[in-house]
């Protein structure tokens, strides 16, 4: 309802989005589709259909040459060694102090050619980050000629693969291939965020409207609908997928965060080692989990959590379910309340309401595990 | 255009108000509805309690946001819609029938004259949605 400014960010799309009755707000500076039909609807046709979602907003920085690797290794917790030429793998920047940069995927294009695709709201942060300090490599941000579309949901391999000039069915989850797709060359990654089947399709941002509209039409027969961000971020909690700058962030440990599995101390040095692992031998005094509201009651980001009526943590991020058609939401709760079925509250509007810490995901995932 | 029924009067919090005798019936727009996006839950006040002009007497979720409902008029709440708990999307579905709110029995009739017509509420529409 805010006049936007006119210093929002457009992906290639967004005349499309605009003309397919999206409803537009401003995200991490771009000007993106919060919408198109209705969140609960959209989040449903992900779950049972397909979905489409403009994701162009996303970063890419690639980085290649001899010092490749070395720096990728610097930078990111995961261990890149283990990362054969054609798979993904999801990774984070920290600082020295251990709080972290940035969530990523990262992808070995080669030997010694890597992309690491970053959040949008983070590019220039992450883009500073990643070059100072010449850690070697020769690094080149990319996000702005590339797009990148998300083609998610139980029909989504057969839409794919009716498009793509080689079957991309088999290729494993977090794995990619070059092809194209609708005539369209793109590299091909089944990898998502919503706990569904599918893939996230990287084309030039000159040619990602037209894979748009050839998508849309080739997946008319399976129902596929356009998805705002509204969905994504529904489909991702259901997941307990972490969002940066809700649920994880410059102050918080991967240890806490759950991430502890992307952390891989015993690859040699990089940044945020020796805190992260201090962290890691005092153990974690909060921990990031999932829980469910008893009533219709929405736990919203920055909500305390209580215990006994005590403050023990803080919601960071909550919204209704639609595959649960209950409230759900993630927060950091104190250590000794982190199990499953721990019986809390959460302080909305200066009302306890009952939560319990549920099992996560909270619904379970399709996406393809081979 | 947005829908903006003739006969009721409007806030410029993008609630309606529907006169009935010495009592009004209070709900949100259809362009409130169009901007929050699926409603889940309303929170409203108890039938019995005392509600006052441009403050808040509950709250509407969407799935992506919390918002504040405000009286259009003063008063006491003599009916709640029971249904609103159970279906709160009528809110989204029939926001000027099924998904009315509360009626309010007014204080007086002064603070009805100084609700917004439905045209000033169109204009007002018009100029916030774009």
């Amino acid at each position: 309802m805010m006049d936007i400014p006119t210093s929002l960010k457009r992906t290639s799309l967004r005349d499309v989005h605009v003309a397919a009755g999206a409803k537009m707000v401003p995200f991490g500076g771009w000007d993106m589709p919060v919408q198109y039909t209705g969140i609960i609807e959209e989040h449903r046709c992900v779950r049972s259909a397909v979905g489409l979602f403009d994701i162009s907003h996303m970063g890419e920085f690639e980085v290649r040459g001899p010092g490749a690797l070395a720096a990728v290794q610097a930078l990111t917790t995961n261990d890149a060694s283990t990362l054969a030429i054609g798979q993904v793998q999801y990774s984070l920047l920290c600082y020295p102090g251990g709080g972290i940069v940035d969530d990523l995927t990262l992808y070995r294009l080669a030997d010694d050619h890597f992309m690491l695709t970053v959040n949008a709201s983070n590019i220039d942060k992450d883009w500073a980050w990643v070059t100072a300090g010449g850690r070697g490599g020769a690094w080149t941000n990319v996000s702005e000629a590339t797009g990148l579309l998300a083609v998610q949901g139980p029909k989504a391999e057969g839409l794919v693969q009716r498009l793509a000039d080689r079957d991309v069915t088999r290729v494993p989850y977090y794995h990619f291939a070059s092809g194209k797709v609708a005539g369209v060359p793109c590299l091909v990654s089944r990898t998502g965020y919503t706990g569904e089947d599918g893939f996230e399709l990287y084309a030039p941002a000159d040619r990602s409207a037209a894979l748009w509209h050839a998508l849309v039409d080739a997946g008319k027969a399976d129902g596929i609908q356009p998805i705002g961000l509204g969905a994504r971020d529904t489909l991702r909690l259901e997941m307990k997928f972490a969002l940066y700058g809700n649920d994880i962030d410059e102050t918080t440990s991967p240890l806490e965060a759950g991430l502890g599995w992307v952390v891989k101390p015993a690859k040699g040095e990089f940044t945020g080692r020796v805190a992260i692992e201090a962290v890691r031998a005092a153990g974690i005094k909060r921990k990031l989990v999932g829980f469910e509201m008893a009533e219709r009651a929405v736990a919203r980001h920055g909500y305390p959590i209580l215990k006994d009526g005590d403050p023990v943590g803080v919601v960071t991020s909550g919204s209704f379910s639609p595959s649960l058609e209950r409230c759900i939401g993630m927060g950091y709760v104190r250590a000794d309340l982190a199990a499953t079925g721990t019986e809390l509250d959460v302080d909305i509007r200066g009302k306890a309401q009952r939560a319990r810490v549920a099992k996560t995901p909270f619904v379970p995932s399709h996406a393809k595990k081979i | 255009m947005a829908n903006v029924p003739a006969d009721l009067r409007y806030t410029k919090e993008h609630e309606w108000a529907k006169l009935e005798g010495d009592k009004a019936r209070v709900g949100i727009t259809a362009f409130a509805q169009e901007q929050l996006g699926d409603v889940v839950f309303v929170e409203l006040p108890k039938a019995g309690s005392k509600v006052t002009a441009m403050k808040t007497f509950g709250v509407v979720e969407s799935v992506k946001a919390v918002s504040d409902l405000f009286a259009p008029l003063s008063g006491e709440v003599v009916e709640v819609n029971a249904e609103l708990p159970k279906k709160p999307e009528v809110v989204n579905t029939d926001p000027y029938g099924k998904g009315w709110m509360i009626v309010i029995k007014l204080d007086g009739t002064k603070e009805w004259e100084g609700l917004m017509s439905a045209a000033d509420y169109e204009t007002l529409v018009a100029a916030a949605g774009h």
